[in-house]
Order: structure tokens, then C-alpha cells, then sequence
């Protein structure tokens, strides 16, 4: 079923995985997420699906709640003081705010790039390394490498970096910390990568390279994408989600809201009426 | 006004505030500068009366003795294990006292010269060779070379810090005339007009010469003046002989303190010139001062046993504070809930690093001697008092770094599914560590400086022998710099000073430790 042998910068062919997730969209289905910061509810009600192997955008103007929901979908709320979330988000048909399953393991089958590159101040390797090990992904060293090229190459980092593996990370250009951040979740086999504004630091050259990467991942993963850049939703998502004041305005297919909104909002926020 | 850009420029109003504002910056300016003017100064004080003071102590003077070590003295009957030899520092003092006899045959004449005498050298300054001689017995019999320290009053005396002394050369001495009284006239064509002109001059001044000494010098011999003409003067030989003076120039010391008012005496002064015209009195290195533990003799005191406290103070003090204060700050900073409870416990952890010191010396022998029994004057009990003291230092430093970890950090490693403690003991301790351990060695470098409490739990005593374990009677550097500071004799000074050099050259030490960690391992994020 894993297919795509996609051809590598320096014409090598990466064996199919696996461990490669099973397809059987939707990959995770939100039913009336309520979020609450104290006695404030930043979300109200939200039910939406994400489909398995495609990209769906959340857009919406600044404090709408997008950043909120996403982080959700991996309980990075749960290191929130006073953040409280209700509803159901199921995965697998498992609620994953269920007392039995572990934020710890949740987190290695969602992973989640930042706004902000945030490599750790490690060596490039060991920025990739990491979550293998604690994980217990890799039976030894060789396997490790193994690992850690595999997830380079997939973030179309490895031909940049292969050289100078034990050169930190943070000596990167913030466009290659980023793709090493995505990187280092793909080492951990997730099957759905958030991503938080993932270009909102970086230039228009690196964003451009992003986004290719994410039209491939989009192949193996299931992706959540939040971004402020319109453009940037059209070109990489296949659904998008509106959010407005902590609400969900429209969810539908990317063409179908960009082309034709249902809703007056949200064809005032793509056209740049407000937001 | 024909220029609109000149003119938004320059309205007088803009300029009359511009210019207060440019008044303003000069202003802060100055009050800055002067501000670490005044701190400048404030340590260049400290340095120059403290280092001139240490750099006096830094030497000292040791005489030389060529002695045969006289099994007779050594190992009388009954005596001659060399567990007895060591002990046997009378008999060693006795050679070295017959020595100064043998040199000096006046001191022969009674007893109060021999006493005098005796004053040169004190009996522990011996047991060195007493030790040497106890581990290689075939040195008995032999002839050795060996040096002890002088008396600290003479050492003084020779650094010229021990009293107003004024020196002057006189005329070539034609005749020496002895006397029936054992006296002697000495004469010479104005030779002692130098010494008439001094005196005239220090009485102008103001200064008492009517019980004023004054010894007259040429070679080994030493004698003092009495009824001083511009061309002769009565001479009583206190060391050597009177052939000496005939023909030479001497040198003269006018002394005005009076001889009862002195620690030393004409007499003393003069047989130390002779050692020294013997080129016996050499000016040394005080090694001692590190290698010697204290004395109440200040030639032989040194600050070894305080060092060696101080360091296993400091040991017991970091093994305490240092992990629980970093556990106790990782767990409040990263784990523990943010509600009352803990906003009540951090502002108590504020206070306590207020709360005086000697509050915890008190805490220390209340708790820790009278209640948990444990040994008085130990470096146990002085420890666990200032890891008290330190450790909210530490908690508070180590917070703080851990604070400054940018955010980012934590949710990386949490996205990949890290546990809490993977994230901070992986990510974010190493991080803070630098700033960590800049804050536990500044608290070290504080207990490290530390007296008050100390006192309060026995740590004042005297303590001759380098401790061995922490639980041995001990006291630590600061605590011998105050007790060295309360002693009354002169020599005490210039060593309290040496002793404060030693100490802050510890600290310098440590601060420097924490400038290399911090460069060391500071990263960039």
C-alpha cells in the first residue's frame, strides 16, 4: 500500500516503510471541543474530522482559537495552567483525553512542528536521535543511523547536512531548523504532524521549500496545518478549517472556500475585509 | 521659515527640550561614572591597606644556626626512641639557645641576659627539626645547618615597623679610651655632629629624647651613647668588642621610645645586628603561613588547619545545598502546581536567604549540638549551618536560570513525546546549568566567607592540628582572621592581613571557576 518511492535529491531510492500508518480516513474525528482558560472559553463546540494522507488548513484571523484547537489534537494543553479541555477527540475510536491513555505515547503518534524553529541545543544528530531513544525506536547504533538519515532525507535535509552531522542544530538557517524540527517528529513514526504557522519565521525562499515538503509528507501522514497566510493554505491544503472568535465558521474543501464560501465571514476574511 | 524641513526641526520650543533632555543624558552620565569612581576608589583602598600590610607578612626573618646535635642534649638516658626525640623539643631549643650563648658571650654574665637571650627563638619553632631528626637518627652527633624563625617583635624590628628609628652615619672614631667602669670614651674631630644635628632635629619636632636611645653600629659590635659631644661620646659595649669602632665610620640609631616602653631591648636590638652583620639573619618567603597550622607564637602561626577546615566545611556545605537547593528550585520551577501553597513557599524561600546569619548559627547549636548530639567545633556542624544558609541562595539562582530556558525548549521535547522529567533533566537543566552553578558557587563563595555562625557553634576555638576529618575540632579562615585580628601583640596585624590575602584569593578562585563554567558551557538559543 506504501508507494510512493520517492525519488531522493541524489537520485537514491528510500525503501517503503513498514511501519507506514494504514490508511482509514478520518485519521482523527473532534466531536464538541470546548477549551477553557479559567472561566474564559477560548473554543466553542467545535466538531470537525481530519481525513488520513491530506492537509488541512486552519485559518483564521489572530485569536480565534486555530492555535488552541491544534494543540489539542496532542493535549499540549496539558502543560497549560488552567486550560481545561472538553469533548471528545477520538483516534483509532479512543478518546485521547481518556485517563488510560498516556500524553507521553499520544505525543509520539502526533507530532507537532512550532512556529518558532526550535531544535535543541544538541548536534544534528542527536536533535533527530532523541526521540528514538526514549522512545526505544532503534535495537542499536547502526539502526539509529539509519533512523536519523531516513528522517533527514524525508525532510530533504540530509544532502545539506550529511557532512557536518555533529554540528549543532542550531547552527543551521532558521529554514533548515525548521525542516530538521519536522525531521526530528518524523523520527518518532507519528502518524499526524501538527503544524503551528511553521513559516511565519521564515523567508520566502524557505517557505517555498517547506511547503514542497509538505506536499510530499502529505503522501505518508496526516497533516494539520494552522497559518495566517491565505496563500499558503490554497497552495498546500486539501480542506480548510475557518475559525472565527473560537468558533468553526466553515470547514470544506480548499477550492470550495477559497473559490465559493457559504459563509459571508469567511468571504470577508479571504478577501481581506477584516482579520 | 522658508525651509519647512529646517523649521520642523528647530522650533525653539523643540530645542530648549531637546536640550534639557541632552542635560539630562550628560547628567546620568556623570552620576554613573562617578558612581563606579567611588567604587574604584573604595577597592583600591582596600587592596593598598590590606596588600601593603600582607606584603609584609609575605617574609619574614630566619636566623641560621650551625649546631651539632649533641646526643648528650638529644637523647639523654632513657630518652632516645624517636617518638621521645620528637618530644624532646627543649633539648633541640637548648642547642640552638647555646648556640646564641656561644656567639654572644656577654649574655653569659646573669640572668636576666640570658633571658633576653632565650627571647630569639621560641621553643616550638624547633620541633621541625626535632620531627627530621626523630625519622633519620643517624643525623645524632653530626653537625646541621639550620634555620628557625626569628622572635616576631625582632622580625618587626628589622622590617622597620615596629617603632620610630632614626639613623645616621658619624665621622671617622680616632680614639677609643677604655674605661674603669667597662665603659669606654670614644673620640674623633666631629665625628658625632651628625648625631647632635639629628637630635636637635627630632626634638624640634616635638619628639622626647630624654630617655631616647641611641646605639652606635660598626660591624658585629653595637654600643650605646651616653654624654654625646660633637667630638666624643661615652660608649657602652652591649655585643662585640671596642676595636671595632677605632677608625671607622659607625652608624648611629637614635631610638626614642624608651627602652622600658619597648617589647625588645637595647640589648636585643643589638645582638640582632650582630646576627645580621654575621649575615646569620636572612629575609625569606613566610611558606609557613600555608603550611603551618596556628601558634600563638606569630612567627610559627600559619593558616593551614583553617584552610583545611574551611575546605571540608565548604565540602559538607556543597554536598547539602547544593543538590537539595538545584532539586528543590527544578522541582518548584518545573513540576510543582502554581497555587498558594507554593506562592507561599517561594516568598518563605526569599526570606530565608534574609533572614542574618547568626540566626542560623543559633538554629545550628540549638539543632544540630544539643539536640542531635553532634561533635562541637566540627566542620559537620559548621557545614550543615551554612548549607542552610546557602541553600535558599541556590534555590533562588537555580530558578532563576531555569527561567531563563526559553519555553520552546520544553514544548519541543514534550511535542516528541518526552515525559516531564526527560524534558527537564535532557533539556532544561542543561541548559540552566551554567546559571546554576553561577549561582551555587556564589552561595559557596559566601559561606565561604562566612563567621557569625560559625562562632555560635564552637568554631572559634584554637586548634593547633590540621583536622583530618570532618568531624574533627576545626575552625575555618575567616574565623582565624577574627581571632588573629582580636591578638594583641604587633606582629598579629601584617598576618591577619596575609591571612585576608589567602582568603580572598580563595574567593578570586572561585569567582574565576564560575567566569570559566559560564564560558564554558553558555549556549546560545
Amino acid at each position: 500500500m506504501d508507494t510512493d518511492h520517492r525519488p531522493q535529491t541524489d537520485g537514491a531510492v528510500v525503501a517503503p516503510d513498514a511501519d507506514a500508518p494504514p490508511a482509514a480516513p478520518p485519521r482523527i474525528d473532534c466531536r464538541d471541543i470546548r477549551v477553557f482558560y479559567g472561566a474564559t472559553q477560548a473554543i466553542h463546540n467545535v466538531s470537525m474530522s481530519f481525513p488520513d494522507r491530506a492537509v488541512t488548513a486552519l485559518i483564521g484571523p489572530s485569536g480565534c482559537g486555530k492555535s488552541t484547537f491544534l494543540r489539542c489534537l496532542n493535549r499540549m494543553n496539558d502543560t497549560i495552567e488552567n486550560c481545561r479541555v472538553e469533548g471528545q477527540i477520538l483516534m483509532d475510536g479512543q478518546d485521547i483525553n481518556d485517563h488510560s491513555i498516556d500524553a507521553v505515547l499520544l505525543r509520539s503518534r502526533v507530532g507537532m512542528v512550532f512556529q518558532k524553529p526550535n531544535p535543541f541545543p544538541k548536534s544534528i544528530y542527536d536533535n533527530i536521535a532523541y526521540g528514538p531513544r526514549i522512545h526505544g525506536l532503534a535495537s542499536g547504533r547502526e539502526d539509529l543511523d539509519a533512523i536519523v538519515e531516513k528522517s533527514l532525507r524525508r525532510a530533504g535535509l540530509w544532502e545539506e547536512v550529511k557532512d557536518r552531522l555533529q554540528a549543532p542544530g542550531t547552527s543551521l538557517s532558521g529554514g533548515q531548523q525548521q525542516r530538521l524540527c519536522i525531521a526530528r517528529a518524523i523520527a518518532v513514526r507519528p502518524e499526524v504532524i501538527l503544524m503551528d504557522e511553521p513559516c511565519s519565521a521564515l523567508d520566502p525562499v524557505a517557505t517555498a521549500r517547506i511547503e514542497e515538503l509538505i506536499d510530499e509528507l502529505r503522501k505518508r501522514y496526516c497533516i494539520v496545518i494552522v497559518t495566517h497566510s491565505m496563500q499558503q493554505a490554497a497552495r498546500v491544503s486539501q480542506r480548510t478549517a475557518f475559525f472565527h472568535l473560537g468558533n468553526l465558521i466553515e470547514m470544506g474543501e480548499t477550492e470550495q472556500i477559497f473559490t465559493n464560501p457559504r459563509e459571508k465571514r469567511t468571504e470577508d476574511y479571504i478577501t481581506g475585509r477584516y482579520g | 521659515m522658508t525651509d519647512p524641513a529646517a523649521s520642523a526641526f528647530s522650533t525653539p520650543d523643540a530645542l530648549k527640550r531637546l536640550k534639557r533632555r541632552r542635560a539630562a543624558d550628560v547628567r546620568f552620565r556623570l552620576y554613573g561614572m562617578g558612581a563606579i569612581f567611588l567604587a574604584l576608589g573604595a577597592l583600591v583602598l582596600l587592596a593598598m591597606s590590606i596588600g601593603a600590610q600582607a606584603v609584609s607578612a609575605a617574609t619574614y626573618h630566619v636566623v641560621r644556626y650551625d649546631i651539632t646535635l649533641d646526643p648528650a642534649v638529644i637523647t639523654p638516658p632513657g630518652e632516645e626512641t624517636p617518638e621521645e626525640i620528637a618530644r624532646n623539643v627543649d633539648g633541640f631549643w637548648e642547642l640552638l639557645r647555646d648556640n646564641l650563648l656561644a656567639t654572644f658571650p656577654e649574655a653569659n654574665k646573669d640572668r636576666a641576659a640570658r633571658m633576653e637571650v632565650s627571647e630569639f627563638v621560641t621553643r616550638l619553632a624547633v620541633l621541625p627539626t626535632a620531627k627530621r631528626v626523630a625519622s633519620q637518627p643517624q643525623l645524632l652527633g653530626n653537625a646541621i645547618t639550620l634555620k628557625a624563625p626569628l622572635n616576631d617583635d625582632l622580625d618587626l624590628y628589622l622590617k622597620g615597623q615596629a617603632f620610630a628609628e632614626r639613623r645616621v652615619g658619624t665621622g671617622a672614631i680616632s680614639g677609643v679610651l677604655p674605661q674603669d667602669d667597662g665603659s669606654a670614651q670614644i673620640e674623633g674631630q666631629g665625628a658625632f655632629a651628625p648625631i647632635k644635628t639629628a637630635m636637635m632635629t627630632l626634638e624640634a619636632d616635638g619628639i622626647n629624647l630624654s630617655e631616647a636611645s641611641v646605639l652606635l653600629t660598626s660591624g658585629s659590635s653595637t654600643g650605646r651613647l651616653h654624654d654625646i659631644q660633637s667630638d666624643s661620646a661615652s660608649i657602652e659595649l652591649l655585643t662585640g668588642t671596642l676595636e671595632a669602632f677605632q677608625g671607622s665610620s659607625a652608624t648611629a640609631r637614635i631610638i626614642a621610645l624608651p627602652e622600658a616602653q619597648r617589647v625588645i631591648s637595647d640589648q636585643q636590638i643589638a645582638w640582632t645586628l650582630a646576627l645580621k652583620d654575621m649575615d646569620r639573619i636572612s629575609r625569606v618567603p613566610r611558606w609557613s603561613l600555608l603550611t603551618n597550622s596556628d601558634s600563638t607564637y606569630p612567627e610559627l602561626a600559619g593558616g593551614l588547619a583553617a584552610l583545611v577546615g574551611s575546605l571540608f566545611t565548604m565540602l559538607v556545605t556543597a554536598l547539602v545545598a547544593i543538590p537539595i537547593g538545584i532539586l528543590a528550585a527544578v522541582y518548584l520551577e518545573e513540576f510543582a502546581p502554581k497555587n498558594r501553597l507554593t506562592d507561599f513557599i517561594e516568598v518563605n524561600i526569599n526570606n530565608l536567604a534574609a533572614v542574618p546569619s547568626i540566626v542560623f548559627g543559633l538554629l545550628g547549636a540549638a539543632v544540630y549540638i544539643n539536640f542531635l548530639g553532634m561533635p562541637r567545633s566540627a566542620p559537620l556542624v559548621g557545614g550543615l549551618v551554612l548549607a542552610l544558609m546557602t541553600f535558599p541562595v541556590v534555590i533562588i539562582a537555580a530558578r532563576a536560570a531555569l527561567k531563563a530556558v526559553p519555553p520552546s525548549v520544553r514544548s519541543g521535547a514534550l511535542a516528541i513525546g518526552a515525559s516531564q522529567m526527560q524534558t527537564v533533566f535532557h533539556h532544561v537543566v542543561p541548559l540552566a546549568a551554567p546559571g546554576i552553578f553561577t549561582g551555587a558557587i556564589l552561595g559557596m563563595a559566601r559561606a565561604l566567607g562566612e563567621t557569625a555562625p560559625l562562632l555560635l557553634i564552637g568554631m572559634v576555638a584554637f586548634v593547633g592540628d590540621v583536622p583530618t576529618s570532618p568531624t574533627d575540632e576545626s575552625t575555618v579562615m575567616p574565623v582565624l582572621i577574627y581571632t588573629w585580628s582580636n591578638n594583641a601583640e604587633r606582629a598579629w596585624e601584617p598576618m591577619t592581613s596575609a591571612m585576608i590575602v589567602i582568603l580572598l584569593a580563595v574567593l578570586l578562585l572561585m569567582n574565576g571557576l564560575v567566569v570559566f563554567l559560564r564560558r564554558k558551557y553558555e549556549r546560545r538559543w
